[in-house]
């Protein structure tokens, strides 16, 4: 359990400072597409909310149901309103 | 047994990788849509594998959840007007939080509750996706006007948060290393409802002019509960994801205080604006406003060979884009070199005043930063102020009583003429006076931004 622990915290840290130096790269213009899109990844969460509504445990089943429902609002729209933005932005 | 594990776990590496790609591919507008579309691929598969893990037992209720809510986002996606995006970004947030929050709360109900580093994880699940929710819920409520922008402050605020933030530790001590003092099953409850507290009042005394840091804040929070939620559940894919958008949050929040020239403690806890005219200069050293017509603009901007127009939150509110992009183009065509200025606090979230004006078909290589642009000022015919007001206000840099003093700004004051458009002289988001509407150089068009926009063009045309 320990050394789990710690490799999670070291991918962790990697991914931060991974996650700064891609984000300091996007452009201005698009913050608000990233803000969605980045929105739309936090919903990785519906991974973990599968599993616990997939359960055979009552309360794991209701509040993991609950879980799935607001993280694929969160990962759909998310999405698409990434991609309908994006497909805003043209050159001449 | 064992290869799937390995299966799934290699799915996931492969969905980190197109997380990160597609995020790279952010970096430039030419390829941004591809780049989300690799994300969404990423979701997808790590969807889908985890679909497929053994220890489910029953499908029902997860499928009906995923069509429920994919459902919703569909029609949030499709339906949202751009001038909203602040709201829905903020609703999201918080619905990422609740997520990772109710993820915490299933795994804590069937664990053993012996296990100090488990425990503490499912502890910040909980705790940041708790306050993420409610604080982006009085985001969404302050933005879109249901409760008020102004900052809410009462006596004794900082004693309240200092017992709130105490209870919280306790129930953490509590939770990792004494249980048994109240039940598992009120632990949670009581948890839940303290971090649903300072999400709260976290946000409630915050400005509505200031709502830009703190969603980006709240997307950084988002990010952090899942990637707390993967602790959890000991899931890389979630640790992964979860951080990036931690940290591109913090990011865009530290480039919005940056843009404002103040610390991000001074956003959180200073209540700004709420003492509006506490500050000098009402009524001293301001001179003589002149206002003009349209026609008198039409006159000016025929004879200008550069122009850089300058948006704000009014020119949106206005609903004006679209004629202002038109009056751009006759002023190209009539030679003129066009540009927009975008300031990054203009509009209610970073970067909301390229999308609006992406959406009105103006190009996005005419879009500049105030950096780039305040070396030229001077070179400057026209500048067309839309709905700015606090973004071109000369104190910023001359008035060291100004509350704004120091903020960056786009330094229109220095063009040869400027036009301000706005609806009558009262004051921005911040609530401090503008001197920029006195200077000699400027000239007031009074009026709803549209339809001035709308006169200039049709003299254009006729």
């Amino acid at each position: 359990m320990e050394s789990q622990i710690i490799l999670l915290i070291f991918i962790l840290v990697l991914s931060i400072f991974l996650g700064v130096e891609l984000i300091t790269k996007v452009p201005s213009t698009l913050h608000t597409p990233l803000m969605s899109g980045a929105n739309a990844i936090s919903g990785i969460t519906l991974v973990g909310a599968i599993l616990s509504s997939g359960s055979s445990e009552i309360m794991t089943i209701i509040l993991g149901t609950a879980a799935v429902f607001f993280a694929s609002i969160n990962v759909v729209g998310g999405y698409l309103v990434t991609n309908r933005m994006l497909g805003m932005f043209k050159k001449k | 047994m064992m290869d799937i594990s390995i299966l799934v776990n290699l799915i996931y590496i492969a969905a980190s990788i197109l997380f990160i790609v597609g995020l790279k591919m952010l970096g430039s507008p030419d390829t941004a849509r591809q780049g989300n579309f690799l994300s969404a691929s990423g979701m997808l598969i790590a969807v889908v594998i985890t679909l497929l893990d053994q220890n489910i037992v029953d499908y029902r209720f997860i499928a009906g959840a995923l069509i429920a809510g994919s459902i919703v986002g569909y029609f949030a996606a499709t339906k949202v007007q751009m001038t909203s995006m602040p709201e829905m970004v903020a609703i999201f947030n918080g619905f990422g939080g609740i997520a990772s929050l109710l993820v915490g709360s299933a795994e804590y109900v069937v664990s053993s509750l012996n296990n100090p580093a488990l425990m503490g994880a499912i502890y910040m699940t909980v705790l940041i996706g708790g306050l993420t929710f409610t604080g982006s819920l009085v985001a969404y409520g302050k933005l879109s006007e249901i409760i008020s922008g102004k900052p809410f402050l009462y006596k004794g605020q900082q004693f309240v948060n200092a017992i709130l933030l105490l209870a919280i530790l306790i129930v953490g001590i509590n939770m990792l290393f004494i249980q048994g003092v109240i039940s598992p099953n009120q632990t949670l409850v009581l948890l839940i409802s303290l971090a649903f507290l300072l999400g709260v009042l976290f946000v409630i005394p915050i400005g509505g002019a200031d709502m830009p840091v703190v969603i980006a804040l709240l997307n950084s929070f988002s990010g952090l509960a899942a990637c707390a939620a993967g602790f959890v559940i000991t899931n890389n894919v979630l640790i992964v994801a979860g951080s990036l958008v931690g940290a591109s949050g913090l990011i865009l929040t530290n480039i919005m205080c940056k843009a404002m020239n103040r610390s991000l403690a001074n956003v959180l806890f200073s209540g700004f604006g709420a003492v509006s005219d506490t500050t000098s200069g009402e009524g001293e050293e301001q001179g003589e406003v002149r206002p003009i017509n349209a026609q008198d603009a039409y006159l000016i901007l025929e004879a200008a060979s550069s122009v850089l127009i300058v948006p704000g939150y009014g020119m949106a509110v206005a609903q004006a884009q679209h004629a202002v992009r038109e009056l751009g183009e006759l002023l190209e065509a009539n030679g003129a070199e066009v540009k927009y200025a975008i300031h990054p606090v203009a509009g209610r979230m970073p970067g909301h005043m390229n999308v609006l004006l992406a959406e009105a078909n103006v190009s996005y290589d005419v879009l500049v930063e105030p950096e780039d642009v305040n070396p030229i000022m001077e070179t400057v015919d026209v500048c067309m102020v839309i709905g700015a007001n606090d973004v071109v206000n000369p104190d910023a840099k001359d008035n060291e009583g100004s509350p704004i003093y120091g903020m960056p700004i786009i330094e229109v004051d220095n063009s040869k003429t400027v036009f301000v458009l706005k609806r009558s002289m009262a004051s921005g988001f911040a609530g401090i006076q503008n001197p920029l509407f006195f200077k000699s150089n400027t000239r007031m068009l009074f009026g709803d931004a549209k339809e001035t926009v709308s006169t200039i063009v049709s003299e254009f045309k006729g």
